[in-house]
């Protein structure tokens, strides 16, 4: 297992790598970067300057360098420092936002838990609530339960998150007015009365990422027990007369959590993607607003980052999804 | 003596078309995506007003804007007085036809990554490492930022429409291959192992005749119902990129796009968001439904059971 860890684990620093160059090539080559946009009636040394200030007159392979040495060394060792007090970091250079010209980091962890306490919800919801929706409809297999829950679900990932959160939009805040449409990040909770505005407004937000994540979640709950309702060692459990209940909440379901625990794991990148949109739908203040924000101010150094902590956690997310895999499939180690 | 009658013999297309039938589901994904195609294509030629259109009369253009719906417009007009159905209509050419184009570009990468791979065992191994690289970018974040850096250049090259179609697709294009191409490859390794290969390749067939002739219509299956899928996804993502604000031009109307606009007027015309939204919805869902008919129609285990 071990070696099958470490294995992973090197796998994963190339993959980073070539990902890292890739967003850093995509948007450097650009011909819509800001070099291009200062006027041209700048004259030429001032425009120098410019550049010069940017950090944007090194060759190509010298700044792909420096970023890497930013991302890797500088800010590890500034969250070192932060949280230990100590000076290593002292007179290096992070990385610096073209918009806010304060440390693109700070706007960062500043940004996290606002995403995480909604997603992180929605996610958490989502899971609990696909997974007896998916054990039941296997076990009544087109019973009318399991044709809803199929229908439900086939909605669940056809309609657009965007689509959704303007429809709940209509219903629940401007037609009843229970909720508030607009997410209100200085909210702080500190009684009783706060809490329950916080749960107002993130109800919403919650409600259309958990229908999407559970309508896909379920979906795989209920094909991978489908799958193992049919095999022989249901049979010989059924024969040896163990009542239904142990057969099917322990060895079918254990056994069908399998590739469903992988696919949770590996689902929580992308709704970090995903709910960029719904950030957006619901101005909700986390990373994904930043991101756009970013894009839309043409801030290179913040969405090289955050694209590339997007990806990071992807690689991340498969590794735990494989590992995890691994402890639980004692086959898949021995390859 | 008894009578043997022998049952004609049925085509492979015949026996997929039964089964598919007895999906209630794919069936009813079929006639409305029929309908939605017919509604975007010939609409147009029915009715005939166009969605661009914008009054020069400042004055009649005022009191033209926001009209409910009306036999003169029957989805009423948006807040420039342009006629909403007549957008839809339009809107939904650009949808489709992005949904459909891309679609095609990552089926052609992810068949040609696929059939490589499956079938030259020296190009399998980095192949399939640059599949797993492409499967571990951040897709959405890193198609905003394409859009965002290309657009203005490929709009001065190709003009502010062709310029965006161009770039939307190709970017879902060259971001959705993966899934198909590992799919594709499976059943080529699967279809090399078996004995009408090993004859073709006794008789001396050379790579390229027998990739075409006997490895390609055998993975036409996986292909299509990769196809379907393809549409859904490629159509959500143009929308989604629209809704964002980093689709098409203002003035050129998308599904996604016309959301967008619509999501600002909400509180007082709900209709203009809802008209677009289910719009979307519906393709998707009975594109999605006829590729659950079609997995199962193209699957011959399942077949005539």
């Amino acid at each position: 297992m071990l070696t099958y860890t470490i294995r992973r684990l090197l796998l994963a620093i190339p993959t980073l790598l070539f990902i890292s160059l890739v967003i850093f090539l995509l948007v450097d080559f650009a011909p819509g970067s800001p070099m291009s946009q200062i006027p041209l009636t700048v004259p030429p040394d001032v425009r120098m300057k410019i550049i010069e200030a940017m950090g944007a007159n090194e060759p190509v392979h010298i700044r792909y360098l420096l970023w890497l040495n930013q991302f890797f060394v500088v800010e590890p060792l500034v969250w070192l420092d932060g949280t230990l007090g100590t000076t290593y970091s002292e007179g290096m250079q992070r990385i610096i936002s073209w918009q806010s010209r304060s440390p693109v980091m700070d706007v960062i962890a500043q940004r996290i838990p606002q995403t995480l306490t909604v997603i992180g919800t929605s996610y958490v919801l989502g899971v609990l609530i696909a997974l007896p929706i998916g054990i039941y409809s296997a076990y009544r297999q087109y019973s009318w339960f399991d044709q809803i829950g199929t229908f439900i679900a086939m909605i669940g990932f056809s309609v657009p998150t965007f689509f959704t959160g303007l429809v709940l939009i209509l219903v629940f805040a401007v037609n009843l007015q229970w909720f508030p449409s607009i997410y209100d990040t200085n909210l702080r909770v500190t009684d009783w009365e706060s809490f329950l505005q916080q749960v107002r407004q993130m109800a919403m937000p919650v409600m259309v990422l958990a229908l999407y994540n559970a309508a896909q979640i379920s979906r795989y709950m209920r094909s991978s027990m489908l799958e193992n309702l049919g095999q022989d060692y249901v049979r010989t459990a059924r024969a040896k007369g163990m009542g239904e209940r142990t057969v099917v909440l322990k060895h079918v379901l254990r056994n069908s959590m399998i590739p469903v625990v992988t696919v949770i794991a590996l689902g929580i990148p992308t709704i970090f993607g995903g709910a960029i949109i719904t950030e957006q739908v619901f101005r909700v203040n986390g990373l994904g607003a930043l991101l756009i924000g970013a894009i839309q101010g043409s801030d290179l150094p913040m969405v090289q980052t955050l694209t590339f902590i997007f990806a990071m956690l992807i690689v991340l997310f498969n590794l735990i999804a494989d590992i995890l895999y691994g402890i639980l499939d004692p086959r898949i180690r021995y390859d | 003596m008894t009578d043997v009658t022998i049952e004609k013999p049925r085509s492979q297309w015949a026996d997929v078309w039964a089964q598919f039938k007895t999906h209630r589901g794919a069936l009813v994904g079929l006639v409305v995506f029929a309908l939605l195609i017919l509604f975007v294509s010939v609409g147009p030629l029915i009715w005939t007003k166009d969605p661009t259109a914008i009054n020069p009369n400042a004055a009649e253009m005022i009191k033209s804007r926001n009209k409910p719906p009306s036999l003169a417009s029957p989805l009423g007009t948006d807040q420039l007085g342009r006629d909403m159905l007549a957008r839809m209509m339009k809107g939904g050419q650009v949808s489709i036809a992005v949904g459909l184009v891309a679609m095609t570009i990552s089926l052609f990468l992810g068949t040609l990554v696929g059939v490589m791979a499956g079938y030259f065992k020296r190009l399998d191994g980095p192949l399939m490492r640059l599949t797993d690289l492409f499967l571990a970018l951040p897709l959405l974040p890193l198609l905003l930022v394409m859009v965002l850096l290309f657009r203005d250049p490929l709009s001065a090259a190709f003009g502010p429409e062709g310029g965006t179609f161009l770039l939307i697709v190709c970017a879902i294009g060259v971001t959705s291959w993966m899934q198909a191409a590992r799919v594709v490859r499976g059943e080529v390794l699967a279809l090399k192992e078996r004995e009408f290969v090993l004859a073709a390749r006794s008789i001396g067939t050379p790579s390229r005749r027998m990739i075409l002739r006997h490895i390609l219509p055998n993975v036409v299956s996986p292909i299509m119902v990769a196809a379907t899928l393809g549409i859904a996804s490629a159509i959500i993502t143009e929308s989604a990129l629209s809704f964002l604000g980093l689709g098409f031009p203002p003035d050129f109307p998308t599904w996604g796009r016309l959301l967008f606009d619509g999501a600002e007027y909400i509180q007082q015309y709900p209709e203009r968001v809802i008209w677009p939204g289910v719009a979307i919805s519906l393709t998707v869902l009975s594109v999605n439904y006829i590729g659950d008919g079609l997995r199962d129609a193209l699957d011959p285990r399942i077949r005539g059971r």
